[in-house]
């Protein structure tokens, strides 16, 4: 136990100040794009089963549904896209 | 409580996705340009190039939805959850790795780059967004498909 400890001590020992920081800093950016993507994971899950529900009841409508569920897709997806975007700049910029 | 609903096995007609995306690769053929120019003229070549990039980046992310969103409603509604779900995990895993490939290429500047795809994907939905909630309203006004405009003539 205590040569795991020391092995460690001396691994961190190794790292500098600022490959820890770009670790940590990857990590948070790995864990944000993440949490970004759930959130328009469950609206898209949410908008095309009232959609597909939509056009069960009222087939003659499909149409019109399927451009605003396609619509509705691509706006909810923005917001994951902007996240990966901030995810990008953070991580490389 | 007697009445039945009858799901209906695929739908029918013309798949509205396609010419959404369609229209919208013709508006970026308009916008484009303009965006490519005005970035290259602030982060020069490679401003220009990443701005490129960027836009056929969201254009394919377009085409590729309506593609999969088509395909699948041809089969079943039901398919249409699994293509829409499954294709936005797939749509956002190709375009990290479409700028994880070119992150560290020479001519890639990432800020141009990142206000591209937001912008543009942003921007080209609201322009649609526009004509598309105008023919739902004014259905008489609708744009007529080039294709029977040829036939009537």
């Amino acid at each position: 136990m205590s040569i795991l400890a020391q092995a460690t001590t001396a691994a961190e020992a190794a790292l500098t100040a600022a490959d820890q920081k770009s670790i940590s800093a990857a990590g948070y950016a790995g864990l944000a794009y993440g949490l970004a993507t759930l959130g328009p994971g469950i609206g898209i899950g949410y908008l095309v089963g009232q959609s597909v529900q939509a056009m069960a009841r009222q087939p003659e409508a499909a149409g019109m549904v399927r451009t605003t569920m396609f619509l509705g897709i691509a706006f909810t997806e923005a917001l994951a896209l902007i996240g990966f975007v901030v995810f990008i700049l953070l991580k490389f910029v | 409580m007697g009445a039945t609903m009858t799901s209906p096995t695929h739908v029918t007609g013309d798949a509205p996705e396609a010419m959404i995306a369609r229209d919208m690769v013709k508006k970026a053929a308009i916008i484009g340009p303009i965006l490519i120019i005005s970035f290259g003229f602030i982060w020069g070549v490679h401003g220009a190039l990443s701005t490129a990039y960027g836009l056929a980046i969201v254009l394919a992310n377009f085409v590729l939805a309506a593609a999969m969103l088509t395909w699948a409603g041809r089969i079943s509604p039901g398919f249409v959850m699994g293509a829409a779900l499954f294709g936005y995990l797939i749509r956002l895993s190709l375009i990290f790795l479409a700028i994880w490939l070119v992150r560290t290429a020479s001519w890639v500047e990432l800020v141009p780059l990142g206000i591209t795809i937001v912008v543009t994907h942003l921007g080209l939905l609201f322009w649609e967004m526009k004509r598309v909630s105008l023919s739902i309203a004014y259905p008489g006004l609708k744009p007529t498909p080039a294709s029977k405009e040829s036939t009537s003539k």
